[in-house]
């Protein structure tokens, strides 16, 4: 049974306008009466919160962050996408439409597609007027940039901190909303269960991180926008709270969870420095533009000193593996290039648990062809952020670069409607699955976050909320509240009482290096069926042997990060089988088993579609359902770069 | 064990260090707790060496050191050390999340406290209350736009220069390490960077005599004190925020409390000042 994806009828291009026609509304004095729970504050949550609370919605907005502002989506460096065709290169919605779908390597559900690349050119409005201060030419108007998987220059950017003014601009709509009264804002407030009354969802549990009191929340309807699972490989870009909870605690009360082994690895971040590495720090991918690419061809020269190898002891392996595109292939092209390399035992830098992990990114022919000062000019921020965290100056000596976890294309099941198979239960963002298929362009995060927080979801929870009416609302005193509230309690009881002596993120980094394995770049069933085993057994050693100090009352980090940890060691299983049953290779999901000399090898008969899967208890095997994803405009083709 | 075979090496690969980490839980005296941790890689970012400390401390049985820290790449704003006496340590331009373990000597002290100001106050350890920024920024740091209601985005120019000026200020990340460094404890270079934003912009203009006064009013309200030109908030934002926003908030400020004077003597009327 895979629930109704709601698609509208009509033509493709027309679906979201005639469909938001259709779509049920509140009236203005009936908004306030709707309770309405936004969890987490980056760009889907802020959009939505703030929109949803001026149109007169009593909203409550909740993050785990000191203030709604640090939400990860600050962190996003390179842009958004629009097709506003202001450069005049040909671009159109249509055109935008096509390129994330073939981006997403014909995974991605067609009507929601082009709903984005249709929202896009609002957004871009929307951002001005609330001021962010994009990058603009001399003539005033704004500047466009090209990026990835485009032939046309349509990405905005504010510098290479994009994400960041997006977010702040959000904020800024949120705060003006809280300064109102139409929004409560509660930071430092950890999701930890979602509460269904009737079906429905109705309510959530949060603890409060500062004071450790857990309680529960009563609404209408509850809104998702809590981010990605990046953090499952415990080492990626992600900022270090990034967790899975909110959406697997939902996955738990019956939400589907689609497509979670889609995830995205971006191949220039600065690799791990040894055992102590927390996270990854992402460089941007402009950098591919100057830099090549190699290892030694002889594993014997890899300690030596790079500048010491004459060009014929050099393998620049992706020139010579895609000549046509070079050091510039697609991120999961390239980041599996270098994996190979360093599985070859031709890795680069220092040597972490005996393996070096790094290739070269050389800027020496750049530096000789251009001059020093221009390479500055072009990435001068970038070599700076590269010397802070290693210590090396990259004009002198090459670069090491490794790939890194960054985004996860899948998420919550939704329907067109961005509302979960649970009735009440929406999901925006990184959160869902819906939009980037089994790859994401660069600059349509952004894109996307911004696309569901202002413009869909006010639209579609208004629809809920006129078909469930004014008594939808329970009283929060329910059974149902008092049996999570219960559960949820117990559950840090139970963290607290285990008493061994392993830290959570010794076990963190314990399943990051299963996933990171059997689960990352190259995936295979051997290795998957093994990952699944050994999850397992971490799992029952994390129940017996973890230790989180303390009483759980006022704020108790290790406990925070134990309960994440847990549900990652569930999620992570339930990711691993995902990959395990994808028979083919598409986008970021590589199974050895189905490639053609090292290109992936789609399989459109078979896996032309979204795989959710049902939660059926502890220990139980979940169930997977297919919503085939019938494509009316769109034709298959394959990808190709050589 | 890490062995570096970059230039940067050539001092020891791992550190001896003393660590004076202030502890304190809410409503009591806080005091100095002092941990030796005897090899801290040169790799290590500081916050990876806060790690090491807690995780010796979970595995103890002992509660971890708490502190604020989420990106790890210097754009959240969350950590917020004071680390020998300077808001985000000894290297000018970078977070506590960006120094790195290199930058400290073999057999070095280093004292580990919280932001210290009246208006961010102590929640535990090292975390402080800073929801004195946003209630600031809820009183003024935005410009009303409703969601959808704004016009083509290309139709409102902005010079490049306007731009570029009001970007620098907008890089502010909020971290509060201008009101840590300041002996008065004054969010003046956080509003005035927030102020110069939108004030420069040609969005931000027609709210933008209202801002500068509400932002200022919560500012007091919210108990941060006041400017006298010290610059040590400049000297210490990680972000290169300059007195230039200062500059500019006095005098959106003062312009507005002019004009709301002159207005106030003609007929009755609602909000300003």
């Amino acid at each position: 049974m895979i629930p109704d994806a709601k698609i509208p009828a009509g033509p493709l291009a027309q679906k979201w306008q005639s469909h938001k026609a259709r779509l049920r509304l509140v009236n203005p004095a009936n908004r306030r009466k709707y309770h309405v729970i936004v969890v987490g504050s980056g760009l889907a949550g802020s959009a939505a919160a703030a929109s949803l609370g001026e149109l007169g919605y009593e909203v409550s907005c909740f993050c785990y962050q000191d203030s709604p502002r640090r939400a990860h989506s600050i962190a996003a460096q390179g842009g958004i996408n629009a097709a506003k065709n202001y450069p005049n290169d040909g671009d159109s919605v249509r055109r935008l439409f096509l390129d994330t779908i073939k981006g997403g390597d014909y995974r991605a559900r067609e009507a929601n597609v082009h709903r984005l690349a249709e929202l896009s050119v609002s957004i871009i409005d929307q951002c001005v007027a609330q001021g962010v201060p994009f990058a603009r030419e001399y003539g005033g108007q704004l500047a466009n940039r090209s990026f990835g998987g485009a032939q046309v220059s349509r990405t905005f950017y504010a510098r290479g901190q994009t994400g960041q003014q997006l977010l702040l601009g959000a904020y800024s709509a949120l705060s003006r909303q809280v300064g109102a009264g139409s929004v409560r804002m509660y930071p430092r407030h950890e999701m930890l269960d979602l509460v269904l009354v009737g079906g429905h969802a109705k309510g959530i549990v949060t603890r409060n991180l500062v004071t450790g009191e857990v309680r529960s929340w009563a609404a209408d309807c509850v809104v998702l926008c809590t981010g990605g699972y990046g953090n499952v490989f415990y080492l990626s870009t992600n900022a270090q709270g990034c967790n899975v909870t909110a959406t697997h605690r939902a996955h738990r009360r019956g939400a589907l969870f689609a497509n979670p082994c889609y995830t995205q690895i971006h191949p220039t971040c600065i690799p791990a420095h040894g055992d102590d590495q927390s996270k990854l720090t992402l460089m941007s991918e402009s950098l591919r533009n100057d830099g090549r690419v190699w290892v030694p061809k002889d594993a014997a020269d890899c300690g030596k000193d790079p500048a010491s190898l004459p060009e014929s002891a050099r393998d620049y392996f992706l020139e010579r593996k895609y000549p046509s595109y070079g050091n510039l292939a697609p991120r999961d092209i390239a980041s599996r290039a270098a994996k190979e390399a360093c599985d070859d035992g031709r890795g680069v830098g220092p040597s972490v648990d005996g393996r070096r992990l790094g290739v070269y990114l050389d800027f020496s022919a750049s530096i000789a062809r251009l001059g020093e000062p221009v390479i500055r000019e072009r990435y001068g921020n970038l070599f700076d952020m590269y010397e802070n965290i290693t210590g090396e100056n990259a004009y002198r000596r090459p670069m090491r670069i490794y790939p890194a976890v960054h985004y996860t294309m899948g998420g919550l099941w939704v329907d067109y409607n961005l509302q979960s198979n649970i009735p009440g239960l929406f999901v925006g963002g990184e959160a869902n699955f819906s939009d980037h298929g089994a790859n994401r362009l660069g600059a349509s995060a952004l894109m996307q976050g911004l696309a569901d927080g202002y413009f869909v979801l006010p639209a579609t929870v208004a629809d809920y909320l006129a078909g469930v009416g004014l008594s939808g609302r329970p009283s929060g005193e329910g059974p149902e509240f008092r049996q999570a509230l219960a559960e949820t309690n117990d559950r840090v009881a139970r963290l607290l009482a285990v008493g061994g002596k392993e830290t959570p993120r010794s076990y963190h980094k314990r399943l990051g290096k299963i996933v990171w394995e059997q689960c990352g770049m190259a995936r295979s069933k051997e290795g998957l069926t093994k990952a699944i085993a050994d999850i397992r057994a971490l799992r029952e050693d994390f129940w017996r042997n973890v230790s989180v100090p303390g009483t759980g009352a006022g704020v108790t980090p290790a406990l925070e990060h134990a309960g994440r940890v847990a549900d990652f060691l569930e999620f992570g299983e339930l990711m691993c089988r995902d990959a395990l049953v994808r028979e083919e290779s598409c986008g970021g999901h590589f199974r050895v088993e189905h490639q053609d000399a090292g290109e992936a090898r789609r399989d459109d008969a078979a896996f032309a579609h979204v795989a959710a899967w049902e939660w059926k208890g502890e220990g139980a095997e979940p169930v997977r359902h297919a919503e085939p994803l019938a494509y009316e405009e769109v034709q298959f083709s394959t990808r190709s770069y050589k | 064990m890490v062995k570096e075979n970059s230039p940067a090496a050539d001092h020891p690969a791992t550190l001896r260090l003393r660590l004076r980490v202030w502890r304190q839980r809410p409503g009591q005296p806080g005091a100095f707790e002092e941990h030796e941790l005897p090899a801290v890689p040169t790799s290590a970012s500081f916050l990876e060496m806060m790690d090491l400390l807690n995780e010796r401390l979970i595995r103890e049985g002992k509660e971890p050191v708490a502190f604020d820290h989420d990106c790890r790449e210097g754009i959240c704003g969350m950590c917020s050390m004071t680390i020998n006496g300077m808001p985000h340590g000894p290297l000018p331009g970078v977070t506590t999340c960006q120094l790195h373990m290199r930058n400290f000597r073999d057999g070095e002290t280093i004292t580990v406290e919280p932001w210290r100001a009246r208006a961010f106050p102590v929640l535990r350890d090292l975390m402080v209350d800073r929801s004195g920024f946003d209630k600031v920024v809820q009183a003024g740091g935005f410009i009303s736009v409703r969601t959808g209601s704004a016009p083509e985005a290309n139709s409102i120019p902005v010079p490049k220069p306007v731009a570029d000026e009001a970007m620098d200020a907008a890089e502010c990340i909020g971290c509060g390490a201008c009101v840590a460094s300041c002996k008065n404890g004054s969010a003046m270079l956080f509003v005035g960077a927030k102020v110069t934003h939108l004030n420069l912009l040609p969005q931000g203009k027609p709210e933008a005599g209202r801002r500068a006064v509400a932002m200022v009013r919560a500012m007091d309200e919210a108990g941060f004190g006041n400017c006298t030109n010290y610059g040590e908030c400049q000297a210490h934002c990680p972000k290169g925020i300059t007195l230039d926003v200062i500059a500019r908030l006095n005098r959106d400020y003062l312009a507005e409390r002019v004009r709301a004077f002159f207005a106030s003597t003609g007929k009755p009327r609602r909000g300003g000042d």
